[in-house]
């Protein structure tokens, strides 16, 4: 048998790059050398992994090869958009607002006036037109860990950059909407969001992706927050792409001691969903709470990987994911727990729980728990299962129809991750949402209202 | 009302019921009584339309309609409702929607618009008070961590909001203590009108003494074998089913 060893330094065959080479040289040169150097960084890293194959572990189950085939372009960054319908969708919600268009910053829609002392929220092209970089850019997240984290570094242009100094609390969330467009090409957008929360700084922030209908373009997103000792960050991301759109975004966190960070990501949306969730948990006390919503229709695909590194002692983490799929849809869990050597009394808690409302629809699921302490409080489950068709009797033998009494079970199903959310306006679209998106469209607005 | 003809029925390839003849007029409370096997659950599940049971024969009319032709929640929104022996625990389905969901479909199909959230909520709250339920009981998942009392008063509940024209009651009083029993017969006997019809199925006689039927039944081996007023629930409990049984064989 002879075993052929994959050089590093192998040349990445063309196709791996799809046209995201013709792109890098279309994109507009950097406006500073500091810039320029490490958009070279990104492009070098990205030249030399390509797009992953589903050969590789972390990508065994979500096939990108649309993505290569695809020819996004970026979105011009002196065209206006007049008023991209997606931007209708957008949440009544009191907060800072910031807007993105096809990833293009729209300063007209949105408001930051109002911010208290101590706190900073800008788009990174204000910094990038002063020559300055914002600290903390591309520290944490490696380009060479993903094509996709290396590809948005390669076309850093554009984000949101939020600071929030000690012991400043926010007293209304940071609401970040970005809207996709239908164009006639489709496009392709890297934004970056910085969070750097200084000591016992609090703030919400809100990722909302929102499109038009057939809007096809790709957003890769990458986040790196910050969490001094003592902070709190409430990170909610709503995905309600189009269902045509591809999302990838790789968001991670690195707490120091005694920090908390929550999570919910939320995801209806979109034709392929990629999401990387990573905390690094770096201080005792660190706690971090990972809530996830996944609801598929359709032939969507979305894969959650996420990690939680319990990098020192009494560090504790907690995470709940839950996965509904119906007709042809597939869906990935991949949840790492991996707990240091001799890091002790740490708690890490995991959980995924599935919902197949099809015989046709696919889940994979795969917790992971890795353990190099002995005295640590953990567990991980993962269930996979139908609706309960007792209920569905118990139901409908009280004139409920079939139609609806699966919707309320559904949405009882989806009701943890909701009541954990306290922003009650995303609780409310989600709700809306996953009963509203079963087949044959019912109502159950007035039911929900009466819950309240 | 309801006029069951030679109803033969099957579960699992095993026949359970072999021709049952059963006719309730508007007003009318019925107790069907037999011993364990008789079939007695079985009736009560076909006439409600519970999966797993197969009609090889005979015919169940409900005002003039076929009822074994109607899907469930059609017979429940017709107003054939049945409170379960077991109820079912549905997690995360508060016990307000299950309740406004079930009158709002039922308000449907008679053409009506949907009950305005006021005139609900002062119904609901007249109807907890009745059954002596704590509001907070709106807001908790349907049966979840009920204890069986609770699980029976919010069958009763659930019956007093829908108004039922035909109510089925099938072992309403298993496991519950004697003040439970009496919360419950207080609600069943608050049902009763000049055209509600009310069908009881249970084991044991004492659940009589709360809700006294004009007519008793005994089913046994499938068919009933004989039907009086009160007086045969009194007789059952002194006498057993044997001579009945024996009087069948004779």
């Amino acid at each position: 048998m002879t075993v052929t060893a994959i050089r590093p330094d192998a040349p990445v065959p063309d196709q791996a790059l799809g046209h995201f080479s013709a792109g890098f040289d279309a994109q507009a040169p950097a406006a500073f050398a500091e810039l320029e150097r490490l958009r070279q960084r990104g492009r070098a890293a990205f030249e030399a992994v390509g797009l992953p194959t589903r050969r590789i572990e972390a990508w065994k189950y979500t096939d990108v090869r649309a993505i290569a085939r695809a020819d996004f372009v970026l979105a011009d960054q002196q065209g206006g958009h007049a008023s991209p319908r997606g931007a209708e969708l957008a949440l009544a919600l009191d907060a800072y607002r910031m807007v993105f268009v096809d990833g293009v910053f729209d300063a007209e829609r949105s408001a930051l006036s109002g911010l208290p002392a101590g706190a900073e929220v800008a788009p990174l092209s204000r910094y990038l037109s002063r020559g300055e970089l914002p600290t903390g850019l591309a520290s944490m997240v490696d380009e060479r860990a993903s094509a996709f984290t290396a590809l948005n570094l390669a076309f850093t242009g554009e984000g949101a950059v939020i600071e929030v100094g000690r012991g400043v609390e926010l007293d209304r969330p940071i609401y970040l909407l970005f809207v996709s467009t239908a164009a006639e090409r489709a496009v392709m957008s890297h934004p970056r969001v910085i969070l750097r929360l200084g000591d016992n700084a609090r703030a919400t922030v809100l990722e909302h992706f929102v499109g038009e209908s057939g809007a096809a373009n790709l957003t890769n997103l990458v986040g790196e927050a910050f969490l001094a000792p003592g902070a709190r960050l409430d990170h909610y991301k709503l995905n309600e792409a189009s269902e045509r759109e591809f999302h990838i975004a790789n968001f991670k966190i690195d707490q120091a001691r005694d920090s908390h960070f929550s999570s919910h990501s939320l995801n209806l949306g979109g034709a392929l969903t990629r999401n990387d969730l990573d905390a690094e948990l770096n201080g005792e006390g660190a706690r971090t709470d990972f809530w996830g919503l996944f609801f598929a229709q359709g032939r969507q695909h979305v894969d959650n990987h996420t990690v939680v590194n319990h990098n020192v002692a009494r560090t504790y983490s907690n995470e709940n994911y839950k996965g509904i799929l119906d007709d042809r849809a597939r869906g990935v869990f991949n949840g790492r727990v991996y707990i240091k050597r001799d890091a002790q009394q740490v708690r890490g808690y995991q959980n995924n729980a599935n919902l197949l409302l099809s015989d046709r629809a696919e889940i994979d699921t795969k917790p992971e728990l890795e353990i190099y302490a002995d005295d640590v409080l953990c567990s991980h489950g993962a269930t996979t299962g139908q609706l309960d068709e007792n209920a569905v009797f118990a139901l409908r033998a009280r004139g409920i129809d079939q139609h609806t009494a699966r919707a309320l079970l559904t949405l009882a199903f989806a009701g943890e991750i909701l009541e954990s959310t306290q922003l009650p306006e995303i609780a409310h679209r989600v709700e809306r949402r996953v009963a509203g998106m079963l087949p044959d469209r019912f109502n159950l607005e007035g039911l929900v209202e009466l819950g309240e | 009302m309801l006029e069951i003809k030679d109803l033969h029925a099957k579960v699992e390839d095993k026949a359970i019921l072999k021709g049952v003849d059963l006719t309730i007029a508007p007003g009318e409370v019925h107790a069907i009584m037999g011993p364990n096997g008789a079939g007695k659950s079985t009736l009560s599940a076909v006439i409600a339309g519970k999966e797993g049971y197969e009609v090889t024969g005979g015919s169940i009319t409900f005002e003039g309609r076929d009822l074994l032709e109607m899907e469930v929640e059609e017979r429940a929104q017709a107003g054939v409702l049945m409170g379960f022996q077991y109820p079912v625990e549905i997690p995360g389905v508060k016990n307000v929607y299950l309740l406004r969901a079930a009158l709002n479909a039922k308000r449907k199909a008679q053409g009506l618009d949907e009950i305005p959230a006021p005139e609900f909520m002062r119904l609901i709250k007249d109807k907890l008070a009745f059954m002596k339920m704590d509001g907070a009981f709106l807001q908790r998942a349907v049966n979840e961590g009920f204890s069986g009392g609770e699980k029976k008063r919010n069958e009763i509940l659930q019956m007093l909001v829908l108004e039922p024209k035909l109510a089925l009651l099938d072992e309403i009083d298993s496991g519950l203590d004697i003040d439970a029993m009496k919360v419950v017969a207080e609600g069943v006997n608050s049902l009763r009108t000049a055209d509600r019809s009310i069908l009881i199925v249970t084991h044991y006689q004492r659940l009589l003494d709360y809700i006294v039927p004009d007519h008793v039944h005994v089913l046994i081996d499938g068919r009933i074998a004989r039907s009086g007023d009160k007086g045969l629930a009194l007789e059952l409990e002194s006498r057993g089913y044997d001579w009945i049984l024996e009087g069948e064989h004779a």
